[in-house]
């Protein structure tokens, strides 16, 4: 964030924009080289992740283990390289780690991985396992009266998993208003739509009457996702699930809402497309 | 040997604010003092045990010593995923608390039988695993695993005589402790069957037949050198386990005697059997219906070494 951008609300926004832009690219890139998937799932949360990095999480990147930082899990442990490219942007690492994305011997595997990468707080791949370790990171720090927040990026597939209704629970009935879950509410999950496999609507009362406090939000637009990821203070309020209404594969248009890029590679003239489509000639 | 365990938990964490207990609603008359006098080192997670586990790293990975607590098998395998890929590969500082290791819950029925959890859990990385064998080796064994960073498993017995209170030899983490010595055959033994084997050796004792006697209560890792020892010194090894005989304590220490050529004159490996337990009765009856009472005992090691 620039000082510009402080006093710009629109110059803020066009950094996010061009934040979750080299997301996008390097993601492509990264699962492209790599050979591997889910590439639709990471376009798909690229504008949440720039907001929470570009805007919202209080981290340092100079000192990853600070202890009054943000933390933030990625839930849906396969959209991993949308994180590892943003804390490259952040400042974390040398983004030419990325390249190694998927390779033999690399520490940036598939799935997010904590061990040797700088900046992330939890390693994940099976779903299900991200908002129980955030209600317990929540927890401890009202505990410790410390000001910190928990983010925990979930995708809306994962809604299936019943520990993360023990985890809703939980969070409802302590009040977690520290803890912010963002779903990234694609509609597609692994084989089929969400409403064909197990429907999750009225997916917003489903977290109401759960006791949590739900924004509904369009989650592409920068300006609307940091102020619903923007809360007053309060450890003992709601927590907050702030539903972001996205597209799968959002930014390159023969991948946007298609089951096919939960797992299709692009290669060859695809790629050349994907590429010319997020601007990587500018 | 449960109330013994809670007792010393609640001596540390009047000295360490960082200790928190964090129960799957369970522990009936067992944690309201504990709650009383640490109300915020308590947290009642709820019939969830998926959550517990998550919760309890959480909480870890933000500097707390975390001990959850349940019976049988609901903090081991109903959550087998969150210890194995956010506690144990997080070495998080979790101490994982199973009350009713074994037959200990007998009649509750096959559900309630905790009689896999030591295989399983020692085939994970990264956890450290004590059953013991009396209330003084628990009350040994918290301070232990409080001081040691990272994840640990506590198998309890409901309850379990205490039969080797205050005597020596004293009880430390990962040490073998020999409760009896002799030439003729060495009992190698984990958890509340460790009961068992004592009264079989003493019957044993009197028929002329004299076993040293071994509580394994820290099962991994394993002493390699008591194993090696008894396998040299005496005349074979018999291990006892309310558990499967498969990957447990005897997998353990044949695993231990193999590898390091020291291999006993006999070996015998007394567990549950490759089945599940689906006859109803108490942990004594069904000790004695799958082979591991003190009878049963007796007769193995007679058969083997005679």
């Amino acid at each position: 964030m620039t000082t510009a951008s402080l006093r710009d609300p629109a110059a803020a926004t066009a950094e996010l924009q061009a934040l979750a832009r080299r997301i996008r690219l390097h993601a492509l890139l990264m699962t492209s080289r790599g050979g591997t998937a889910h590439i639709g799932s990471v376009f798909s949360m690229a504008d949440i992740v720039a907001t929470l990095y570009g805007r919202v999480l209080k981290v340092d990147a100079r000192n990853p283990s600070w202890p009054e930082r943000d933390r933030f899990i990625l839930s849906k442990g396969h959209a991993g390289a949308g994180v590892y490219a943003a804390l490259a942007e952040s400042g974390f690492f040398d983004p030419k780690l990325l390249e190694q994305h998927y390779t033999n011997g690399s520490r940036l595997s598939g799935h997010v991985s904590h061990k040797g990468v700088p900046g992330v707080e939890l390693s994940t791949g099976s779903l299900g396992h991200g908002l129980g370790i955030g209600c317990g990171m929540a927890y401890a720090a009202r505990l410790s009266a410390k000001e910190n927040r928990v983010f925990v990026l979930m995708s809306d597939g994962e809604c299936d998993e019943g520990s993360n209704w023990e985890a809703i629970h939980f969070a409802g009935h302590h009040r977690l208003g520290r803890l912010t879950a963002v779903v990234d509410y694609n509609r597609i999950q692994s084989l089929k739509p969400t409403e064909e496999t197990l429907g999750l609507e009225p997916f917003a009362d489903k977290w109401r009457s759960f006791r949590w406090e739900v924004r509904e939000v369009d989650g592409h637009d920068h300006a609307a996702l940091a102020e619903a990821l923007t809360i007053e203070s309060d450890s003992h309020a709601p927590p907050i699930c702030v539903l972001a209404r996205t597209v799968k594969g959002k930014g390159v248009s023969f991948m946007e809402d298609s089951v096919l890029w939960h797992y299709r590679i692009a290669r060859d003239a695809e790629l050349e497309a994907a590429l010319r489509e997020l601007g990587a000639q500018e | 040997m449960r109330s013994a365990f809670v007792r010393r938990l609640m001596q540390s964490a009047a000295k360490d604010p960082r200790i928190v207990l964090v129960t799957g609603d369970l522990g009936f008359g067992v944690l309201d003092e504990f709650e009383k006098q640490f109300p915020r080192q308590y947290l009642n997670a709820g019939v969830a045990e998926q959550n517990m586990t998550a919760v309890a790293t959480g909480m870890a990975l933000e500097g707390r010593i975390v001990f959850t607590y349940s019976i049988g098998n609901f903090p081991t395998l109903r959550c087998l995923e969150q210890l194995r890929n956010d506690t144990f590969y997080h070495e998080a500082s979790v101490k994982v608390v199973s009350v009713g290791g074994g037959f200990s819950y007998g009649q509750l029925g096959m559900s309630h039988h905790a009689t896999e959890d030591l295989s399983i859990m020692r085939a994970l990385p990264g956890v450290v695993i004590c059953a013991p064998g009396s209330a003084y080796e628990a009350d040994c064994l918290v301070d232990d695993l409080i001081k040691r960073p990272g994840p640990a498993y506590l198998r309890l017995e409901r309850s379990a005589p205490d039969f080797t209170d205050q005597a020596p030899p004293p009880c430390e983490f990962g040490r073998a402790r020999q409760l009896r010595d002799g030439t003729a055959c060495t009992l190698i033994a984990t958890g509340g069957i460790v009961s068992e084997v004592i009264a079989a050796a003493a019957l044993l004792d009197q028929q002329g037949m004299s076993c040293r006697v071994l509580s394994m209560h820290t099962l991994k890792p394993i002493d390699a050198s008591a194993i090696s020892a008894a396998a040299i010194e005496t005349g074979g090894i018999c291990t006892v386990e309310e558990n499967s005989i498969l990957g447990g304590l005897g997998g353990a220490v044949a695993e231990v005697c193999l590898e390091l050529s020291q291999r006993p004159r006999r070996f015998k490996r007394l567990g549950i059997q490759d089945r599940y337990t689906s006859i109803v009765g108490d942990q004594a009856f069904l000790r004695r219906a799958v082979g591991i009472d003190r009878d049963s005992i007796v007769q193995s090691v007679r058969a083997l070494v005679s």
